[in-house]
């Protein structure tokens, strides 16, 4: 049996970060930070989607997590919810590969 | 739905890690996994988050208040008496071992 | 302007085309989803406090069901989360943090604030309250227990701060004036001075 009970021998995902040594002492950036509209308009996308029950906060959730940790801490909030958006809708078939890049192409 | 545990019920956190088994989505913090606190009350009952991330059908199992003492989670750290009070649902709960004195 | 932030944008004009083509949405609704949000702020909790602490019957109904207490306030609340109330006393002091992602009282309190997502908030509120409320210059008296609930699952929590001394007869409106938004997830506390600048 181990014997740290701090429970850093344990394969904690990388989201879940209670009591994390790495960012113990790490300052918090206690500052206002004005949203953009890019992360207004994500946020809100993500509502709909949830009202109208085409994906889940917990969908959303998941797909963040999934996001390999050196871009997860290096992507914004917002810039998070888009990639777990984008590849929950990519998953349930709502969008496909094909639809995005022609849209991604036709920017 | 038929609560199993009520206020005061001493529970331990299974220590259990889905996290090594494949894609999951768990909403029982690491750091409480295998520690032992106690009900402070039954909030309800919600769909379980384990499936619905997975647009699973989800069963509706009872959601606990729970509170632990915040130094024994930590090696002793922190002030005697402070605590962190967490929402775990059932199927991560266990009733508590006999605790030594 | 970052790469990944380029990127991104162009990810959301390609998402929302699609959704738009496929009749899932329309820029319409996504602009006045946009306008709804935005009228969630502080102000709503603090009108809550304010309320709590001029109106005993208020206080009650809010710590037993948050939502009610909300909408009896006319704060929507259908189809979101339940909303749990936790009261300061002169024993205890309440924090709230989501260690997992970044659960917030968004109905009361509006979008949640930066350091609220942050790494650092997340990891040091469950260990290092105290060391953590510093950053705020917030001190709890060692007599007093901390209290921090993380928020994993299906409730929001806020935090129901005491009644500053010296503001006795104060109007609501005037008490809700003294509030800030962290005095309502607990990394600060009101005073009858009102928020000072940092």
């Amino acid at each position: 049996m181990s014997i740290d009970t701090t429970h850093e021998s344990q394969p904690r995902a990388m989201h879940d970060l209670g009591g994390v040594s790495r960012f113990l002492c790490e300052e918090v950036d206690t500052e206002p930070h004005a949203l953009t509209d890019f992360d207004r308009e994500v946020d809100a996308i993500r509502q709909i989607l949830g009202m109208k029950k085409v994906m889940s906060v917990d969908e959303l959730r998941r797909g963040i997590e999934a996001i390999p940790e050196a871009e997860y801490h290096a992507l914004s909030y917002y810039q998070r919810w888009i990639r777990a958006i984008t590849a929950t809708l990519l998953r349930k078939g709502v969008i496909t590969e094909g639809e995005l890049l022609a849209a991604l192409e036709a920017g | 739905m038929m609560a199993g545990f009520g206020p005061g019920q001493r529970v331990t956190v299974r220590n259990d890690w889905p996290e090594t088994r494949g894609p999951c989505h768990i909403r029982t913090p690491h750091y409480l996994r295998g520690e032992t606190g106690t009900v402070v009350r039954h909030l309800g009952d919600f769909p379980n988050p384990e499936d619905l991330a997975f647009a699973r059908p989800a069963p509706v199992l009872p959601l606990y208040h729970v509170r632990f003492d915040l130094p024994a989670l930590w090696h002793g750290e922190g002030r005697a008496g402070d605590e962190v009070v967490v929402e775990i649902f059932e199927h991560w709960l266990e009733p508590a071992r006999q605790e030594a004195a | 302007m970052s790469d990944s932030q380029v990127e991104s944008d162009r990810l959301l004009v390609a998402l929302r085309g699609l959704l738009v083509a496929k009749g899932l949405t329309t820029p319409a609704e996504i602009a006045e989803r946009i306008r709804s949000t935005d009228t969630a702020s502080p102000a709503r909790g603090a009108a809550m406090v304010a309320r709590a602490w001029t109106d005993p019957e208020f206080r009650a109904l809010m710590l037993a069901d948050g939502t009610a207490a909300a909408e009896a306030m006319a704060i929507p609340m259908r189809g979101l989360p339940p909303l749990g109330v936790l009261e300061n006393t002169p024993e205890v002091h309440n924090l709230v943090v989501c260690t997992l992602c970044s659960c917030y009282p968004r109905a009361v309190l509006g979008y949640p604030p930066f350091w609220f997502k942050s790494a650092a908030y997340r990891a040091r509120a469950v260990r290092d309250p105290r060391g953590l409320l510093e950053e705020w210059g917030t001190v709890v008296p060692p007599a007093v227990k901390l209290r921090v609930v993380d928020s994993t699952a299906d409730y929001r929590w806020m935090v129901l701060p005491m009644r500053p001394a010296g503001t006795e007869g104060w109007p609501a409106e005037q008490l809700a004036g003294l509030l800030r938004e962290g005095d309502m997830i607990g990394v600060t506390v009101p005073t009858a001075t009102g928020p000072q600048p940092a």
